[in-house]
């Protein structure tokens, strides 16, 4: 018998008292989101909430974007900026910096000499301060936005930004691989208490952007 | 109304002023309260140290001496919720396991109109001023049982602010178990007695004479802890309290 | 379970050292009292805490409830996504499986999430045994490994260690294993992280393999998710070309949509956090994007025995996030070694004698480690029922009778030890359900009153050795009741 059939017929056995065709009914009767806000009010929320987890957050226009990317870029005295290959090219368009293309015969020790890394995002929650990555062409793949220890992410507001964590679950593909980011690295490791800046990216800014 | 006391066997056997006291106080209220004597113990010590089956026997005595009762008093947090939340578990356990809803249908009467004395004062007869007079600095223990299991919240609170003369002190780390748990004070001694060593030292930081719980078994050790570390400080049961009066104080 | 607690004495014993530590006592108490109060804080933010609680109940329990089911499409999924799905009854399967998954790929060395699956069957050692090292890169597993230690809570493995501790192990350790501690280290919490920044980052660089448990596995999706805070996780599942997760059954959601209540209930009550810095989710295998090779290796090791148990399969339900470690009172003065198992605290005390049985010492004195407080029922995100499973256990104990181990059947004999308890717990149980009885030992008691003395010889020291006893009144109260029904009749 495989360990396969093993476990399953155990599984079976021990739920012998389960009546046959019982279903468990889960009551959805949780929020679908946490206060009433205006769309306005949900992305002063974001802000908020992921300024106070030490993400450094920033607000402009689309006109003025490139200009606010270029000043964060230099202000980290950064040369070289990983792009993911679907990037709006304007929010660029007037950093002075090399650009590396995220590609896949890029080594992790290539990525790792890199100085940042500017991407867009899928989805933002405002009741968290998370940005959500779902490896869509304008945000690359996993690892550019892991190992440079500067990260840009754009997000475009209010159109990406939603209250809640059920919302945001609404929005993703679940075949996509993402990844949710609340705030740089942390742990809670020493004492229980948290601290800022271990593996992740220890910059993180977000550029809410209208 | 017909009022049982149920007065719990630790309390019996041990602290018969406990008993006097909830006499003395529920009479003053009007209630004409009955102690029925046939009464012994709930079973908890049993239950909650696994002897589930040597259990069952003590809750049928149990039902049978009370079942003819309207409201049924206890001055013990963790008595009642043996009964309230324990009772109808056993029940359960005892369909479970092939043996009939016979454990259930004995039980299932008591369940109800089983209540710990801060309850019945508050939710039964309505009143929180009972009239007490108690001249001293106090500070509550909201004892597990009572806190968690039936949820007694301000209760007990409440009665206490309403006594003439008591200047009711908050208790750091009120939430926290006092180390007694049964046979766990017993089976554990040494995180047991730590424990309680913490919960004096918070009682003692207050600065109170008195620490009062609606509990005798954790006030037994909280007590004995007390005396041993040589604090000065007295536990007193809840009951005790509410009972005193300007024209019979207790002492 | 990992061979490292083997021979672990019960735990009074275990439990009698750690009170004597004072500086266990110390680190213990500081850590759980500063998450206590971030707990209490991130939950009441949400009004809905209660129902998501009771969602997160109902969902694991209809996972458990159609166990079979779930696992089957789960398999589905995952393989459907690029995956493959092994299947390990106990520790020393899953072993072999990794072993021979790493060997296959022709590496020596493999980097690890932080995983309890994994500590469970004690990988590391049975990788060591074949060749392989395992570097552990979650910060407080990193502490444990290098200062050569046991893991004490389920989040935070170092717990027991404080700062200062932590700098003189990395001083000392790192070399050993990588890169050495920056001169000068100092023992502030941002320095020692950044330590372990710099040590682990070549590791990370240069993996292959990677080794992790999950947080969850949806059934309908293939989706794993693992949540973390460093990004040591995203490191391991997304930089090397293969990627192993052990993970047990019972960490199976059937939707994607229930992902939305833990997402909630974890966080706040793990880290007390709103969302933790990092969540990783991915099903099979992305075209050039993270691993190229994925492998699920699904565990039992005693979780079908615990299913079977009607009363004790809620264990089950359990999410791993340590909030009834951080609120118990037995925990904090006991701390984790004592519970002689990599799951400590209150889940421990409930989960370890089912996954494990109760025939080992410690595993026996388990269910009594506990005052049944209910402080950790209360502050449960699944709601088990933590003092009704150790209640249960200590019938399993003293009673024995019919359990499942290795999926079959047995019939569990009372355990040695508890046959003088047993007795008096008899004798009081007759004496208890006759008044007459109990009106005569009372009356004995009251008799004899003024020869009691105030402590107690031979076992009664347990409690005598550190209270008081009361005394025993002149009169019982049913005396009292007797003699002036009440007071009517007059007389005090």
């Amino acid at each position: 018998m495989s360990s396969r059939e093993r476990i399953l017929g155990r599984v079976r056995r021990a739920l012998a008292d389960v009546p046959p065709g019982e279903d468990v009914p889960v009551e959805r009767d949780y929020l679908r989101e946490h206060g009433e806000r205006t769309v306005e009010e949900t992305v002063d929320l974001l802000a908020e909430n992921l300024a106070d987890y030490r993400a450094v957050v920033h607000r402009t226009d689309a006109g003025s974007l490139p200009g606010v990317v270029a000043e964060l870029l230099a202000a980290h005295g950064a040369s070289t900026v990983l792009v993911p290959p679907g990037l709006d090219e304007s929010w660029l368009a007037a950093a002075e910096v090399t650009r590396v293309p995220d590609e896949a015969s890029s080594t992790p020790y290539e990525l790792d000499r890199v100085d940042s890394v500017v991407t867009a995002c899928a989805v933002a929650v405002a009741e968290t301060g998370t940005i959500v990555l779902d490896g869509s062409p304008d945000q690359g793949r996993r690892r550019i936005s892991l190992i440079p220890d500067h990260h840009i992410c754009v997000v475009r507001v209010p159109g990406q930004v939603v209250a809640s964590v059920p919302q945001a679950l609404e929005r993703l593909d679940p075949a996509r691989p993402s990844t949710w980011i609340s705030g740089p690295s942390a742990t809670s490791d020493i004492e229980l208490d948290r601290v800022e800046g271990v593996h992740g990216p220890r910059t993180l800014e977000v550029v809410l952007v209208r | 109304m017909r009022v049982a006391l149920f007065l719990t066997c630790v309390n019996d056997t041990l602290y018969p002023d406990t008993g006097r006291a909830v006499v003395k106080l529920l009479t003053r209220l009007g209630v004409d309260v009955d102690f029925p004597e046939a009464q012994t113990c709930c079973g908890q010590a049993h239950y909650n140290t696994g002897y589930r089956h040597e259990t069952e026997p003590m809750a049928r005595h149990f039902a049978g001496v009370f079942r003819d009762y309207h409201a049924i008093v206890t001055p013990s947090g963790s008595c009642g919720a043996m009964v309230r939340e324990l009772y109808p578990r056993m029940g359960e356990r005892a369909r479970s396991e092939g043996r009939g809803d016979g454990l259930a249908t004995v039980l299932a009467p008591v369940v109800p109109k089983t209540y710990e004395l801060t309850e019945f004062l508050v939710d039964v007869l309505g009143v929180t001023d009972v009239g007490a007079y108690y001249p001293h600095r106090v500070t509550y223990h909201p004892t597990c049982h009572g806190l968690r299991s039936l949820g007694l919240g301000e209760r007990p609170l409440r009665l206490l602010r309403a006594v003439k003369g008591l200047e009711l002190v908050e208790l750091p780390g009120a939430d926290e178990c006092c180390g007694f748990g049964g046979t766990f004070a017993l089976k554990n001694a040494d995180v047991s007695a730590a424990m309680g060593a913490d919960k004096v030292r918070n009682a003692e930081s207050t600065g109170a004479e008195v620490l009062c719980a609606a509990d005798n078994s954790c006030l037994m050790h909280i007590g004995g802890t007390m005396t041993r570390l040589r604090t000065g400080m007295r536990p007193v049961h809840i009951a005790e309290i509410l009972a005193s009066t300007e024209e019979d104080p207790a002492v | 379970m990992s061979g490292t607690f083997v021979g672990m004495p019960a735990f009074p014993a275990a439990a009698r050292e750690a009170v004597r530590d004072t500086t266990l006592r110390g680190n213990l108490r500081h850590a759980t009292h500063t998450i206590r109060a971030k707990r209490a804080r991130a939950v009441a933010e949400l009004d809905d805490w209660e129902r998501l609680r009771q969602a997160g109940k109902r969902i694991k329990d209809r996972t458990l409830r159609h166990l079979d089911r779930y696992l089957v499409q789960l398999e589905e999924s995952v393989t459907a996504a690029g995956g493959v799905v092994h299947w390990a009854a106990d520790a020393d399967e899953a072993n072999r499986i990794v072993s021979e998954l790493v060997k296959a790929t022709g590496e020596t060395e493999v980097v690890k999430v932080k995983s309890m699956a994994t500590q469970e069957i004690a990988l590391n050692e049975a990788l060591e045994a074949q060749g392989i090292h395992a570097y552990e890169t979650d910060l407080a597993e990193l502490i444990v490994q290098l200062g050569k230690d046991r893991p004490s809570h389920i989040l935070v493995p170092a717990i027991h260690r404080n700062r200062g501790e932590i700098r003189e192990i990395f001083t000392r350790e790192m070399g050993e294993w990588g890169r050495p501690a920056p001169e000068g280290l100092t023992d502030t919490p941002a320095d020692l992280a950044e330590a372990a920044r710099l040590h682990l980052r070549e590791k990370f660089l240069r993996a292959k393999v990677g080794i992790s448990g999950a947080n969850f596995m949806v059934a309908e999706t293939g989706t794993l998710v693992v949540v973390e805070s460093e990004g040591n996780g995203r490191m391991c599942l997304t930089l090397p070309e293969t990627l192993i997760s052990v993970v047990g059954i019972e960490k199976i959601v059937p939707t994607w949509q229930d992902l939305e209540v833990f997402l909630q209930t974890l966080p706040r009550s793990s880290t007390a956090e709103r969302m933790n810095p990092y969540t990783s989710m991915w099903t099979g295998t992305t075209d050039s994007d993270g691993p190229r090779a994925f492998h699920l290796v699904l565990l039992d090791n005693g979780r079908t025995d615990t299913l079977a148990d009607e009363v004790g399969r809620q264990a089950l339900r359990c999410i791993r996030c340590s909030a009834c470690l951080n609120v118990c009172p037995v925990y904090e003065r006991a701390g984790g070694h004592a519970y002689g198992s990599v799951y400590p605290g209150p889940i421990g005390a409930i989960l370890s004698p089912q996954l494990r049985g109760t025939g080992s010492e410690i595993d026996a004195s388990l269910p009594y480690a506990s005052s049944l407080c209910g402080a950790c029922y209360e502050v449960c995100p699944v709601a088990i029922d933590i003092p009704e499973v150790l209640v249960h256990l200590r019938e399993r104990v003293v009673e024995g009778g019919e359990a499942v181990r290795d999926g079959n059947k047995v019939r569990l004999r009372p355990a040695k030890g508890h046959a003088a308890e047993r007795a008096a717990m008899r004798a009081a149980r007759w004496a208890l359900t006759r008044p007459g009885a109990l009106r005569t030992g009372q009356r004995l008691a009251s008799r004899t009153r003024r020869l009691h003395p105030r402590t107690l010889p031979g076992p009664g020291k347990a409690w005598s050795g550190t209270r008081d006893l009361p005394p025993v009144p002149a009169e019982p109260f049913r005396d009292w009741w007797q003699r002036t029904r009440g007071g009517k009749d007059g007389g005090a």
